[in-house]
């Protein structure tokens, strides 16, 4: 079970580690992109935290939305829609209650996963976010079949991400960007690869601080 | 090393409230959301014509708002398109009961937020149409890749599109005619230092007096080699090479039609420029590029057009599209039919731009 308070807790904790990991974030971007994933990331969501108590009335679904439609008019770039798209899309699986069982939270995150690959039109092995996304989702939906909790199947999908995050560094970027560089690409961690995780790994430790 | 800036949260905005003041005459900067406009927007019955990118390659877009040109442009924040609330605010500010022309620079950010934009200007009863720039023939492999980036053909478009919406060309008109003008025009960059943005204020890579970054972009990222520096014509020799060696192009991209109310694939395919073609020159500045230094590379590309049998009918040297204070050049040829020519040489109140 996800309830709105955890879902609200995740988007904050997000917001948090993207602005630690604000400096890491441009730095990847330095290398292959043009030095402004943390920067952008960060805008958006500060945003996103001044707003959240606005939104407190109404289920997941509304609160989503208007995360995503505040990263959509605040962060720009290519980050701005994929991350936006992620949020709207999952909103709308979300639906309007208060909480969601742990298949449709599984369900919601896997909306939104489909919604940054068809917006910004990448495939595995891109070197983009939707590497690290889509193997992390399926992880989740495999684990929610099996019937695990779903903090065990955040986690499982956390360690995919994690690896997948760091499998991206040997890749020839193919959308965005870092593809113009071609050969000069490979070596390097995808910035947008690197948030992802973040936000799975938030999701993560906010559901383990309501267990323990 | 110090340089003109307040704050980095504000560079923008700043800049562009200087340009408003020196400029009054010709636009306006609209806040919340960020864009500029004619000063006598919307022009009644015209076709709108609208871009944007991220900030830091002034004069493009801000500077070439006006009539003959651009009704606005919306400006993001350095190297980070706009996003869709700012283009859908200015398209229905420039509306004049015609149709808005959408002129976007193909990178993946840009093309996702204007595609957000025409979704939400077209489900409020505008028409749009979409020409994407893609003219960076450093870009080789493009089949895998986002394809070839958007440089200084921008700056043709946006005043052979504007000066046809002046002379009462419809939207699909417009339309054809400025992907023609893309289809037309080739681009490639060289670096001899990168830029440091705002934010930062360090440099986005380092380079010994020794190297140079060929195909380059126009954000201050990396070329796609890095060479031994040689003499400025023999620079200059490898760039115009490598855009007369550039074959037919072909790519793919994703328009808008209107008959089936959604996005269809289209392919096109442009041809190599070569002996006998009429073509305008353009020779921009990155931001930090002397004058004098542009002369000496327009001299070289003028004699090698001359060897190469290819007319340049107009040209223009100067700061065009930059990347902040990047020392280095981008080398632009566009093919010109009569058309064209004539849109071209028609008039055009700019900051940037002014004849006729």
């Amino acid at each position: 079970m996800l309830c709105r308070d955890q879902v609200e807790a995740w988007i904050r904790a997000f917001a948090g580690a993207i602005a630690d990991q604000k400096e890491y974030l441009t730095q990847l971007d330095t290398a292959i992109g043009d030095a402004d994933h943390g920067t952008n990331l960060d805008r958006g969501f500060r945003k996103v935290l001044e707003r959240l108590d606005d939104w407190r009335q109404g289920g997941i679904g509304k609160l989503l939305q208007e995360v995503g439609m505040t990263l959509i008019a605040t962060v720009g770039g290519a980050s701005g829609p994929l991350y936006g798209t992620f949020f709207v899309r999952a909103a709308a699986a979300a639906g309007s209650g208060e909480s969601l069982i742990d298949a449709e939270a599984a369900e919601m995150f896997s909306q939104g996963v489909d919604g940054v690959a068809q917006r910004g039109r990448a495939e595995l092995g891109d070197k983009t976010m939707v590497d690290v996304l889509v193997p992390a989702r399926d992880a989740w939906m495999a684990a929610t079949k099996e019937g695990t909790s779903l903090a065990e199947a955040v986690e499982r999908a956390v360690g995919v991400a994690a690896e997948a995050r760091d499998a991206t560094g040997p890749m020839l970027a193919r959308r965005g960007r870092a593809s113009y560089l071609g050969e000069r690409s490979r070596g390097h961690i995808d910035p947008g690869a690197a948030s992802a995780h973040l936000m799975l790994q938030s999701l993560m430790l906010t559901i383990e601080r309501e267990d323990s | 090393m110090n340089r003109f800036l307040n704050d980095p949260d504000t560079f923008v905005k700043e800049s562009l409230e200087g340009l408003a003041a020196a400029h009054g005459k010709v636009l306006r900067v609209h806040q919340d959301p960020l864009y500029v406009h004619r000063v006598d927007s919307p022009v009644s019955g015209k076709v709108g014509i609208l871009s944007g990118g991220g900030s830091g390659h002034e004069p493009l877009h801000a500077g070439f708002v006006g009539r003959g040109m651009l009704d606005a442009a919306c400006p993001g924040e350095i190297f980070t398109s706009p996003t869709p609330d700012q283009i859908v605010e200015a398209a229905k500010a420039i509306d004049g009961g015609n149709g808005i022309l959408f002129i976007v620079k193909n990178y993946s950010g840009d093309i996702m937020n204007f595609e957000m934009a025409a979704d939400l200007v077209r489900a409020e009863g505008l028409r749009v149409q979409t020409v994407v720039v893609d003219d960076d023939v450093a870009v080789k492999d493009s089949t895998y890749t986002q394809g070839r980036r958007g440089t200084g053909t921008t700056v043709a478009i946006e005043k052979i599109c504007g000066s046809a919406a002046e002379a009462g060309y419809d939207l699909p008109n417009i339309g054809a005619l400025g992907r023609r003008v893309n289809l037309h025009g080739r681009s490639i960059g060289l670096a001899l230092s990168s830029c440091s943005p705002p934010a930062t204020g360090r440099p986005m890579f380092a380079l010994s007096e020794k190297e140079v970054e060929f195909g380059i972009g126009i954000h201050g990222e990396p070329g796609v080699e890095r060479v031994s520096a040689v003499s400025s014509d023999e620079m200059v020799s490898r760039l115009v090479e490598s855009l007369l060696a550039d074959q037919d192009y072909t790519r793919k991209s994703h328009a808008w039609d209107d008959g089936s109310e959604s996005r269809v694939e289209v392919e096109e395919t442009d041809q190599a420029i070569g002996e006998g073609d009429r073509v305008l020159a353009l020779v921009s500045g990155m931001g930090a590029t002397p004058l004098a230094e542009l002369y000496i590379v327009y001299r070289a590309l003028a004699e090698h057009c001359v060897g190469a049998g290819i007319r340049i009918e107009r040209n223009l040297v100067g700061n065009l599209v930059t990347s902040l204070d990047m020392r280095g050049v981008l080398i632009t040829l566009v093919k010109l039919d009569e058309e064209m020519l004539g849109l071209w040489d028609a008039p055009v109140r700019t900051a940037a731009l002014q004849w006729g």
